[in-house]
């Protein structure tokens, strides 16, 4: 898969409250669709179609070998999307953090630049 | 210091970066639209920027090009603006210029950056929004190769600020 097919896949994974919140309870430990479903007021086949989801998307596996069939975090994929996001981040960061300095000098001395009026 | 930039995916084709600046509103809009300043700070360290041409009014065009200093690589960006509106909201479509076009428009569709600017107790709060034209244009944007070349120079720049500071 591209990876800019596999970013649609996660970033529509993410866009939804309660797996973000299956997300979160997953980062503390694996945990069985049963566990997983206690918290929310919500069906078991309800949370199985989220987790499927998040299946799909690589965010997160089952441990298919196990009585319990438990679902645990894939941190390599939600690493890739935030990592993306950082790296826009970072690209106007850089560039805003020169602006700062420019803004600094401009008003440090007004008289040395006429500024534009409407 | 300001607050570091902020990034958020408002749909599948945006990209908005909001910060704010210790700085009047017409500065920051200054800063954005006249090329001796806009060079002074847009751009990659280790790049230089040869090209800052911009006559910012609707319809007007513009066209930004760097070139590497030790590769002598070039890459640009260039476009029509088609909303300006001193000192608030400037919107302009955008092109990657791979270092080989003029002031030929290229076809396909634009990224449409919109810039949005507000001022409260002399602070500036900068919305800038890219629209592009498919979900991979987004993600491929921070693909190309100017990325990697800013990675390498981080350090300097730390450098630069420091001394600046």
């Amino acid at each position: 898969m591209h990876i800019s097919e596999r970013l649609n896949l996660t970033f529509a994974a993410l866009a939804d409250p309660t797996r973000r919140a299956i997300l979160a309870r997953l980062a503390t430990g694996e945990a069985t669709v049963t566990e997983l479903a206690g918290p929310f007021e919500m069906s078991q086949p309800a949370i199985s179609k989220h987790l499927k989801v998040l299946e799909r998307a690589g965010l997160i596996s089952v441990d298919v070998d196990a009585q319990r069939r438990p679902r645990k975090l894939e941190p390599k994929r939600l690493a890739e999307a935030v990592d993306w996001i950082e790296r826009y981040r970072e690209i106007f960061e850089q560039n805003y953090q020169r602006l700062d300095a420019l803004l600094g000098e401009l008003q440090a001395k007004p008289s040395g630049r006429k500024q534009t009026k409407k | 210091m300001p607050k570091p930039a902020e990034v958020t995916l408002p749909s599948d084709r945006e990209v908005r970066v909001t910060r704010t600046f210790n700085a009047p509103r017409q500065l920051v809009w200054d800063a954005h639209t006249s090329p001796e300043l806009v060079r002074k700070w847009q751009g990659y360290e280790g790049w230089d920027m040869p090209v800052c041409e911009m006559d910012v009014r609707v319809g007007g065009k513009y066209k930004w090009q760097w070139k590497n200093r030790e590769d002598g690589n070039q890459f640009g960006f260039l476009g029509t603006f088609t909303d300006v509106d001193n000192p608030s909201k400037l919107v302009h479509e955008q092109y990657f210029d791979p270092g080989d076009m003029d002031f030929a428009m290229p076809t396909g569709d634009p990224c449409i950056v919109s810039l949005e600017l507000s001022e409260q107790n002399g602070v500036t709060t900068l919305v800038c929004t890219l629209k592009f034209a498919s979900k991979q244009a987004r993600e491929e944007a921070v693909s190309t190769g100017m990325t990697d070349g800013m990675e390498h120079s981080y350090t300097r720049l730390d450098e630069m600020f420091k001394a600046a500071a």
